[in-house]
């Protein structure tokens, strides 16, 4: 069995889906933190079977919940002060997300106007379909 | 400020107001000759489109306003690569509304975040044309006397045409609406309007010869099927004359049914059709007049 040692200030994402430990890694742009952060890949789970683990030394404030709860809601965020959880935060899909994903319609605007950010905005909550600001074209999350 | 970017944008009692107003302007154009003076309105035409530009500047004219523009992007400063954000700044100091037709989809909304002055799309790409669809409506709304209680045939190219998808998304805000979707396989209606119909209880039948369904129609939504969306020569030459209504077809129709056609016709509706007092298609466009007057009204938020 693999000891990651407690950390003393920052974050610990739980429950994310197995393999999806370096996406997010990405997306939070972790690598350009200058900070500890450990990945642990395929853990065992009572509840998903496999899972990944991120432990990030860091100041909470730093860590985007939008963008975390765009990959997957369904993610714990427990948050460490002094080696202890003083919180559980509870993700949820945001409404809209900006910069995240491109849009990747040839027809969009997005594809020339000068600067335009790529704005999707949440249109199917059950589904997790958002779709472009612009000219509508759909994403679906699970293509993640 | 308000635009217009979606048929959607307005809710239906807005539209209601608005069709009450179009109705009006048709019935005392002199009232409202000089609603608009001192006014001008900028026709932003990225791409080509003289019906709907001429149906635009015919209504800002019938209103006293003036108009000025551009009708195709080589003569308009995105030729030097101007972006839209920049040109409808600038245009919003020299016009007091603006109509933008732009081939690329979502245009008019980077506009709209941008203007001083109230925009509307004038038609982006594949996306939207909302004026067109507030046309058919307000054409079946005064012809018919309502909107709701309609068993509606649209034929012909429903995967790729835009104006069938809006007028659906339109109609299904009103009761008792049937719809019968009239076309080759290869362009049938995509699959996310028949799931959003049947998740919405929306009774709907899928057709592929028009003969099929004709006795049932209350509104018959002409549109063209084009050569190049078939995978070979042969499939059009089968399946093309399915799609062109004459007076044979016709036979078979109810006595009140309305048929209607954004327009451009090609020869998807014979002309010998044109004579019969069912076919509203030309009347149509004058509807399109009168309802983009409302639209310049209600948006500059005169009251006459």
């Amino acid at each position: 069995m693999l000891n990651v040692g407690k950390i003393e200030e920052g974050f610990v994402l739980d429950h994310i889906e197995a393999g999806k430990s370096l996406d997010i890694y990405h997306h939070l742009k972790l690598g350009k933190l200058d900070c500890t952060v450990a990945i642990i890949k395929n853990a065992r789970s009572n509840k998903m079977g496999k899972k990944d683990i991120i432990k990030v030394e860091c100041p909470i404030d730093m860590l985007d919940l939008n963008i975390l709860g765009f990959i997957d809601h369904n993610i714990t965020v427990n948050v460490i002060q002094n080696g202890e959880i003083v919180e559980k935060k509870k993700l949820q899909l945001p409404k809209q997300i900006k910069n995240v994903i491109r849009c990747r319609n040839p027809r969009c605007i997005t594809s020339i106007e000068q600067e335009l950010p790529h704005v999707f905005v949440l249109s199917d909550e059950e589904k997790e379909i958002y779709r472009c600001k612009y000219c509508e074209e759909k994403f679906d999350k699970r293509t993640l | 400020m308000r635009h217009l970017m979606n048929p959607l944008d307005f809710s239906v009692e807005e539209l209601d107001k608005l069709f009450d107003l179009a109705n009006n302007i048709e019935a005392n154009p002199a009232k409202y000759a000089h609603a608009c003076e001192g006014k001008k309105l900028a026709t932003c035409f990225y791409e080509p489109s003289t019906r709907t530009r001429l149906s635009f500047e015919a209504a800002m004219l019938n209103l006293g306003g003036q108009v000025l523009g551009f009708s195709d992007a080589a003569s308009s400063s995105a030729s030097k690569g101007e972006s839209v954000s920049d040109t409808i700044r600038i245009i919003s100091c020299y016009a007091d509304i603006c109509a933008m037709r732009h081939p690329k989809e979502g245009a008019p909304m980077v506009a709209a975040e941008r203007s001083g002055i109230p925009v509307i799309n004038a038609g982006d790409g594949g996306h939207q044309h909302p004026t067109q669809t507030l046309t058919d409506l307000l054409t079946i709304r005064s012809l018919k006397g309502r909107l709701g209680g309609f068993t509606v045939g649209l034929c012909g190219d429903l995967k790729f045409g835009r104006t069938v998808h809006s007028l659906i998304n339109a109609l299904i805000r009103y009761d008792d609406i049937h719809f019968i979707f009239i076309s080759p396989p290869e362009l049938k209606v995509p699959d996310y309007i028949t799931d959003m119909l049947t998740e919405r209880g929306i009774i709907y039948r899928e057709v592929i010869r028009l003969e099929d369904c004709m006795p049932d129609l209350d509104l018959l939504y002409m549109t063209r099927v084009q050569r190049e969306r078939f995978f070979n020569e042969e499939d059009y030459v089968r399946l093309k004359d399915f799609y062109i209504l004459d007076k044979a077809k016709l036979s078979d129709a109810k006595s009140d049914m309305l048929i209607l056609h954004p327009l451009p016709r090609v020869n998807e509706i014979s002309i010998e059709v044109d004579d019969d007092p069912r076919a509203v298609y030309f009347k149509q466009a004058q509807y399109g007049v009168y309802v983009r007057m409302a639209l310049i009204l209600t948006l500059l938020g005169i009251d006459v």
